[in-house]
């Protein structure tokens, strides 16, 4: 348990602003992985004749997709203005980075999904669908990039975690859904998917939990705790019944899958509410940086 | 530490480095807080001068400062500190304490503005290129391509940076952007009856800075010191720089701040790592499966 802080403030006022993002943001986080995973399954099924799962992952990667655009456009102060994220290109910004990265993605996503819709074209829609695969493992981690990006203390600090938290989850979630959409024996690939995503995310949120110290502290408090506890409940559960019970009954297997969708929205949210509740506080701006400079470690650069 | 040629940490000349060629000298403020009286003359010129709204008249109930923080619709702000600690006065037949008040209570006053940081998270992270560097060195917002994504607002150290709701899009002080394009000095500084904010260009002003702190030395207040004023600190030194008589966290200001984005290259090999680690998952949930 990390002490109780001694810090000084302005009144008790947070020294940085808490994100103005809304609960599209969160939910971008897991359409977005949602999509990502989704379009690695569909790609895998489709190089191995698994026509069930591939259908199922195209259209579950095009609707995720028109949701992602949604939440992202939603969520702007002037969401007449959206197309300004492509008026640049700007390596020091993860949000202009991922507007590419959704507008490469995007098109071959949805290309796919009408490939398979229309039923014409499959050597189209397979070259469009391995495309999506190939950008998919980007979009799923490069929203960790875009949350760590900031002066928020609980998200700057996660940055070595969190890609692997949102890769894991994006996998337990794709897998999930496959699992709830696929009947039990064309969706032994969406069962592993999912396990190994799950323990991915587990794993590294395990991880994050105890190197973080003090600006880890507000994922298991709050809001943000309550949404965490339900979210590794919910992924291991999920987990654990994906790789026994779900492998015979559509039931199970549905259950399974859904529990996961779930588990990775909590995750999602839990992340936000972190973020915006150490924000909220200057404990967490303030007593890092004051530890640094107390022990003669301000960060100076060199020369 | 660069990425995609732009250099993210250490002590630098941000027009240069922005791409202005032969920029004029970069220029700032430095805000004296020893001699600010908290009259917000400041506040009021700047509302005034760059036609910010007004947001209120509330009574916070926490001291004289009713301003409460920076924000989209307060470009300048006083902050206001009652203390009960002796005041050092200077050793120049000072009075002592005024009548009436007692001996061991002291009012710091602070007019906090954004610091145009020389590594400026705000800008860096900025997806439309809303946010620029001008050729003074400051950091402007181009309200006309903002679309409100709102990055800027948690990337600031600072805290300055803020989305006005009514209108959707981020907003902060231009260090009166369209004055320092006719040689004007911009509005606050020009309304400050203390001269406790002084405009000038930013080589000056840190000297200027420098021999303030030792004439307080000389006089006794011990409590003098100089924040942001240094290019190798975390954000490569403010264009708004400032002389405190306490610890920055008691004015609400971060002790150590670092710019985010100096981490950014670290971050981006983290993702790459996770990235290969999905695909790799992938892989392995297809294997064994029949072709």
């Amino acid at each position: 348990m990390v002490p109780q802080a001694e810090f000084r403030s302005y009144y008790g006022q947070p020294v940085i602003k808490k994100p103005v993002w809304k609960w599209d943001i969160p939910a971008y986080f897991l359409t977005g992985g949602l999509m990502a995973g989704s379009s690695l399954l569909a790609a895998g099924a489709d190089l191995t004749g698994n026509r069930r799962l591939c259908r199922a992952s195209r259209f579950a990667a095009a609707a995720n997709l028109a949701a992602s655009t949604w939440f992202l456009v939603h969520d702007l102060g002037r969401p007449e203005r959206f197309y300004n994220m492509l008026r640049v290109v700007r390596p020091t910004s993860p949000m202009n980075v991922g507007s590419w990265l959704l507008a490469a993605y995007g098109p071959p996503a949805a290309l796919a999904a009408a490939s398979e819709a229309a039923g014409v074209s499959p050597r189209t829609g397979r070259a469009a669908g391995l495309a999506a695969a190939v950008l998919a493992p980007m979009v799923a981690s490069y929203t960790a990039v875009l949350t760590s990006d900031t002066a928020v203390p609980a998200w700057h600090d996660a940055y070595p975690h969190l890609p692997f938290v949102f890769v894991g989850s994006a996998g337990a979630s794709a897998g999930g859904l496959a699992m709830a959409l696929v009947p039990p024996a064309q969706a032994s690939p969406a069962r592993r998917l999912a396990v190994l995503g799950a323990g991915l995310e587990l794993g590294a949120d395990e991880h994050m939990g105890r190197t973080m110290g003090l600006t880890g502290e507000p994922y298991r408090q709050g809001t943000a705790g309550r949404l965490h506890r339900w979210a590794r409940a919910l992924t291991a559960g999920g987990a654990v019944m994906g790789a026994t019970l779900a492998r015979r009954s559509r039931l199970a297997s549905a259950v399974a899958g859904l529990a996961l969708v779930a588990g990775s929205a909590c995750t999602r949210f839990s992340v936000f509410h972190a973020g915006a509740q150490s924000a909220g506080d200057p404990k967490y701006t303030v007593v890092p940086q004051r530890e640094r400079v107390d022990a003669g470690d301000a960060v100076r650069a060199t020369g | 530490m660069t990425l995609g040629g732009n250099r993210l940490f250490g002590p630098l000349d941000p027009a240069a480095d922005a791409g202005y060629e032969a920029p004029p000298p970069r220029v700032g403020f430095f805000t004296d807080t020893s001699i600010c009286i908290g009259c917000k003359a400041c506040e009021v010129a700047c509302k005034e001068w760059n036609g910010v709204p007004g947001d209120g008249l509330d009574l916070l109930g926490m001291s004289y400062d009713n301003t409460g923080a920076l924000g989209a619709d307060t470009w300048r702000h006083v902050a206001f500190i009652e203390q009960s600690r002796p005041v050092e006065q200077p050793a120049t037949g000072g009075a002592g304490a005024p009548a009436g008040l007692p001996a061991d209570l002291r009012w710091l006053m602070m007019s906090d503005i954004c610091k145009h940081c020389t590594h400026a998270a705000c800008l860096d992270v900025c997806p439309t290129g809303s946010l620029f560097r001008t050729e003074f060195g400051t950091v402007v917002v181009q309200e006309d391509i903002c679309n409100g994504c709102g990055y800027c607002i948690p990337a600031c150290p600072y805290g300055v940076i803020d989305q006005r709701k009514a209108d959707g899009r981020a907003w902060k002080c231009t260090m009166c952007y369209d004055r320092l394009k006719v040689g004007l000095e911009p509005a606050c500084s020009k309304a400050c009856p203390t001269d406790s904010i002084q405009f000038g260009t930013l080589d000056e002003l840190r000297e200027r800075a420098g021999r303030r702190v030792e004439q307080l030395e000389r006089a006794g207040v011990t409590s003098a010191r100089l924040y942001g004023d240094d290019p190798n600190d975390g954000v490569g030194g403010d264009g708004a720089f400032f002389l405190l008589l306490d610890e920055p966290e008691v004015y609400g200001l971060p002790p150590d701040p670092v710019v985010t984005t100096r981490d950014l290259p670290a971050m981006w090999r983290r993702a790459a790592g996770a990235a290969v680690t999905l695909t790799v998952a992938a892989v392995a949930a297809f294997a064994g499966s029949r072709r």
